[in-house]
């Protein structure tokens, strides 16, 4: 590991003004995920400003009646609170679909938004890899790329975003409230994180020294109901091959509101936009969920050995809608 | 030697200073520093849970964190469970059930199923919790044990008797 000097400051300005004037610098949270990039020597910041122990570590409810979450805030922490499992179950969902407790309880919110692809290649210095070193290639079209992008992928990347947490929150319209020395600014989750394209050494839209503060969920929708399902090679500790998570109001057999977004498809939460207009007002049916997500899924490039994603996310979405929208057979509240 | 900080924690109620390179981990610090070698290092990344500790009373794997953010934490590896010679309960049932063949997963097996415990008493969900579940303690079922344990790898598989001890405990 590459030698680093260590700054635990007391309040976010401080934080701030340290990686602003430290082009090599990086934050560090829980550190489940950069220590280990450390370790690996794929990530080599030479200041290290620990943000773990900043006040943003409540969960607390919005004036209006949404939810706002301390990006200090542990896993396990959120994945626990009453008020999240009671009116936004999802996100308690994807949180504990992921990582053991051991990492959840280290793994701050913040952080899990802004952990690295686990694209094999990214994580081995030994290979190219244009994420890791801009212009050197990328093994993985060719490669060992079961588990990548099939959605919104380049010439140039075709790694995934692991997390669950964010496609939960992607799905929730989540907002990410960020301070930077510019002062602060706020983003929709769903665009905080970058599709590739010829600059996939840049995951996020953050600024150098920019530091996640809080993420906000509104209020939930009424009668809505969610689901988060994630399959994977094991039935624990394993990163999604896909994952969908879903929020769905059905009034008079109809769809009257829904959101879809499906994880380990691309370098970002994938929001399935044109799946969620061709639904709206369109009868609550497995049919027609089936029809809106092929529509979806028709913008698929599979690689060579990742093609079962595009039926197997199918599946995922059109089972948790049909169950979300038949409450009475006993499916996910 | 690289950039130093001084930390200051309570390792199994004892106090513990040192000034540390900034690379050390929490790990290194107590096996090659405080010269507990308990805790293992099996793969250093997380994915086998050998290191696993009570941080502040909740389990994390050692291997992960830095010493330097340790500063002013409580930290109980497996030789502060034991009364003297009395041992911790879940340390009695591993021998009773025989949940060990080589023993180098047991005392983040242990440490982990200690935090498993409290933290189904305390009420917490594990992705196999059914969400209609009325909040409060959550029962041990063998399926909750093995969710709530995957962090723990055994190369032995004593995994059905490690299952045991840990359910017999929970009762």
């Amino acid at each position: 590991m590459k030698e680093f000097r260590y700054e635990r400051p007391a309040d976010a300005d401080a934080a701030v003004a340290l990686l602003t004037d430290a082009p090599g610098a990086a934050y560090l949270g829980g550190g489940t995920n950069l220590v280990d990039l450390m370790k690996l020597g794929v990530a080599a910041p030479d200041l290290l400003v620990d943000v773990s122990r900043l006040p943003f570590e409540e969960v607390t409810e919005t004036d209006g009646g949404g939810l706002s979450i301390g990006a200090a805030v542990r896993n396990s922490t959120l994945a626990s609170r009453g008020i999240v499992r009671e009116r936004y179950p999802i996100v308690s969902e994807a949180l504990l679909s992921g990582a053991p407790a051991q990492l959840r309880n280290a793994a701050t919110v913040g952080g899990n938004l802004l952990q690295r692809t686990r694209c094999l290649y990214f994580q081995d210095v030994g290979k190219p890899c244009n994420k890791r070193q801009p212009g050197s290639g990328c093994p993985a079209r060719e490669g060992v790329h079961r588990d990548l992008a099939i959605l919104g992928a380049s010439e140039h990347c075709v790694a995934t975003n692991p997390s669950d947490l964010a496609v939960a929150l992607a799905a929730l319209d989540a907002m990410v409230h960020l301070v930077s020395a510019a002062g602060p600014r706020s983003l929709p989750l769903t665009e905080l994180h970058r599709l590739p394209g010829d600059e996939p050494h840049r995951d996020t839209v953050l600024r150098h020294g920019e530091l996640i503060t809080a993420v906000e969920l509104p209020p939930p929708v009424p009668d809505g109901r969610s689901a988060y399902r994630k399959a994977r090679d094991r039935a624990s500790f394993a990163f999604a091959l896909a994952s969908v998570a879903a929020v769905l109001q059905v009034r008079g057999g109809l769809v009257h509101h829904v959101r879809i977004a499906f994880g380990a498809l691309a370098a970002r939460p994938w929001r399935a936009r044109v799946a969620e207009e061709a639904l709206l007002g369109q009868p609550a049916t497995e049919e027609a969920f089936g029809q809106a997500i092929d529509r979806e899924l028709a913008a698929a490039r599979p690689l060579r050995d990742n093609g079962y994603k595009v039926p197997l996310a199918r599946r995922l979405a059109v089972s948790v809608l049909a169950d979300l929208a038949a409450p009475e057979h006993g499916g996910p509240r | 030697m690289g950039a130093m900080t001084a930390v200051t924690l309570h390792i199994n109620g004892e106090r513990f200073s040192r000034e540390l390179d900034n690379r050390t981990t929490l790990l290194d610090l107590l096996r090659e520093h405080a010269h507990l070698s308990g805790a293992k290092k099996g793969c250093d990344h997380g994915q086998c849970g050998a290191c696993t500790v009570l941080l502040d009373g909740r389990r994390v794997n050692a291997c992960l964190l830095l010493a330097v953010s340790m500063d002013g934490t409580d930290v109980t590896t497996i030789e502060g469970l034991s009364d003297g010679n009395a041992l911790h309960p879940l340390q009695q049932a591993f021998l009773d059930h025989d949940a060990f063949q080589c023993g180098f997963c047991t005392p983040g097996q242990i440490c982990s199923a200690v935090a498993a415990i409290a933290e189904a008493r305390a009420g917490w969900p594990s992705v196999v919790t059914a969400q209609d579940e009325p909040e409060g303690p959550v029962e041990l079922t063998a399926p909750e044990v093995r969710e709530r344990m995957s962090g723990n790898l055994c190369r032995c598989g004593a995994y059905v008797n490690i299952v045991s001890a840990v359910r017999e405990v929970a009762r």
